[in-house]
């Protein structure tokens, strides 16, 4: 199957990322090969075989629904890149 | 008291025990090392003096009151950079993460605390785990001690070159697909990729959530056992994190082997893998038979359709992971935005390198509609068959041996165009965390340039003791 440039464009775009025309030519190529190469796994016979998400067989964890601790707000606005000192800062939606 | 910095963890804390050097001393011999020798090899990416002494004066008190303290208390240690530190950067050796400071330990960071274990500072990588000789990091290049014109292996490149150049006695990484054990198979030292859910998660950047696990890095495999002792065990913090009764690791190193049995699948010594390579393992299975353990080869036959297999899982969670660093609650944001989107799009596309891009577009395309059933549901079921394989493997074997890698450290700069050649190089460990098995690597000789082989040994989960007893065995003798 043929990764076109097009692909490589609207993957992008649903992966939030900007493109410049070099890394488009060198991702579809890229691409192209990882993709083929990928493909291998079609040859096996997988009718009914169940899938595995995790290697483990944790299954439902759950906790106590309790208050606890948190970190606190001032902590966590440390590391935003702007904030009004009580909430993060953004430019309002269009 | 110049060769301090050439001992192991064991032996500096013999020196505490017989008061023949301080925790203090210990520390300063390793930041001078370090000052004088990381300008070379570049694995530090945050070196953490101040904290580091202030830690060392404060375990020499404890030891000072006879206060009884744990086997790797006052070690000094390199933590892996995608591995959370309170009050200490966590940049993941990206421009994403470059002023990250983390609100809080790693779980794996608080057990090190506990253990009153020195941290000497935070080392470099490739860029959120995504390589094999941590050239993708946003900052520089770390080099093999080794021999300097080529790659440490990856991505926990700082963290292994940093134990070779004795800049470190000990270290932490990180492993997805083989990212402890090639760069421990290349730079000479012993490195653990423990079962899935031994080691909590908690506090280490998400890279691919199923496959990434915590390990010890080492120049011994007592230090390893130890080092492991500290920072197993069950934490409510990480879900996945598995509910198993605590071990004592070194109650392991028994050096026996005799009536053991070891497969040795003939898929990982087919084309591909380096004549040297092949030779030192044969060398070592020769070793082992002398020593009363019973050699016998098999067949894995999923083997060849375990990279595949890692790419489409692994990229497809890097892809979602990645999915919240979009420049407003933490991370880099762009300068060059007017619109909400242009912060996402801006600051994702000007904060993560070229690998990471490939990742998440690799990642979203097998992931998007009319993709989803052919790749990430396919992979999802041969990774039940790979699991399968070694399960059966394991009723008739006590470990399974192999590479570590097909080839000894390559040049630096001369895979980093081609992802695919990047990619086979990881061919012989990543079944490995998608099985969700334990592995270790440890140095099994060199090849004719000096550079260290690396040989695997692999078993069922939670059976890290036979892996400690196989590798302490090997080691000894």
């Amino acid at each position: 199957m043929e990764i076109r440039r097009e692909d490589i464009e609207h993957i992008a775009d649903l992966s939030m990322l900007n493109l410049s025309e070099e890394e488009i030519e060198t991702y579809t190529k890229n691409m192209q090969e990882i993709v083929e190469f990928a493909n291998q796994i079609n040859e096996l016979d997988t009718e009914n075989t169940l899938v595995s998400a995790f290697a483990s067989d944790a299954y439902n964890v759950f906790r106590k629904d309790e208050v606890r601790e948190s970190l606190s707000r001032d902590l966590l606005l440390k590391n935003a890149p702007s904030s009004n000192g009580e909430a993060y800062a953004l430019p309002s939606m269009e | 008291m110049n060769n301090i910095i050439e001992l192991t963890a064991s032996e500096i804390r013999e020196l505490y025990d017989k008061k023949e050097a301080t925790v203090p001393e210990v520390t300063k011999a390793f930041l001078a090392h370090i000052k004088e020798k990381d300008s070379e090899i570049n694995a530090y990416i945050t070196v953490c003096e101040e904290e580091a002494l202030k830690q060392a004066e404060e375990v020499q008190k404890l030891m000072d009151n006879g206060e009884k303290l744990g086997p790797m208390a006052g070690i000094p240690i390199a933590v892996k950079d995608n591995i959370c530190t309170k009050d200490i950067k966590t940049t993941c050796a990206s421009k994403m993460l470059e002023n990250f400071v983390s609100p809080y330990d790693a779980t794996v960071v608080k057990k090190l605390k506990d253990e009153h274990m020195i941290i000497l500072g935070k080392v470099n990588m490739d860029e959120f785990a995504m390589g094999g000789s941590t050239e993708n990091s946003a900052f520089f290049k770390t080099k093999n001690p080794r021999n300097l014109s080529k790659v440490p292996g990856g991505s926990s490149g700082g963290s292994a070159a940093s134990i070779a150049a004795d800049m470190a006695p000990i270290a932490l990484g990180s492993d997805t697909g083989g990212s402890i054990r090639q760069p421990a198979s290349y730079c000479g030292i012993v490195g653990m990729k423990p079962t899935y859910g031994l080691v909590s998660r908690y506090g280490l950047v998400a890279f691919a959530s199923s496959l990434d696990q915590v390990g010890p890095m080492s120049k011994t495999v007592a230090d390893n056992a130890n080092l492991l002792n500290v920072i197993a065990g069950n934490d409510e913090m990480d879900t996945t994190s598995a509910k198993v009764e605590k071990k004592d690791y070194t109650q392991a190193l028994v050096n026996d082997v005799k009536g053991l049995r070891i497969g040795v699948p003939k898929e990982y010594f087919g084309e591909g893998l380096a004549i040297e390579v092949k030779e030192a393992l044969e060398k070592a299975i020769e070793k082992y038979r002398s020593l009363g353990a019973v050699v016998e080869e098999f067949s894995l036959p999923t083997t060849k359709y375990a990279l595949p297999t890692y790419y489409i899982i692994a990229c497809a969670e890097a892809s979602s992971n990645l999915g919240r660093f979009d420049g407003i609650r933490y991370g880099y944001r762009t300068e060059n935005y007017s619109s909400l989107k242009d912060i996402y799009r801006n600051s994702r596309s000007e904060g993560f390198g070229k690998e990471v891009k490939r990742r998440i577009i690799l990642g979203t395309y097998v992931l998007s509609a009319g993709y989803y059933d052919a790749y990430y549901k396919k992979a999802q079921k041969v990774r039940t068959l790979i699991k399968q394989g070694f399960e059966e493997a394991f009723e008739k074997y006590d470990v399974i041996l192999t590479p570590t890698a097909p080839t000894t450290a390559f040049d630096l700069g001369s895979k980093i165009e081609d992802p695919l050649e990047m990619y086979l190089m990881d061919l012989y460990t990543v079944p490995i965390n998608i099985a969700g098995v334990p592995a270790i690597s440890i140095p099994c000789g060199t090849d004719k340039e000096g550079m260290p082989i690396g040989m695997q040994l692999i078993a069922k989960h939670f059976n890290e003791e036979m892996l400690y007893r196989f590798a302490y065995t090997f080691e000894q003798n």
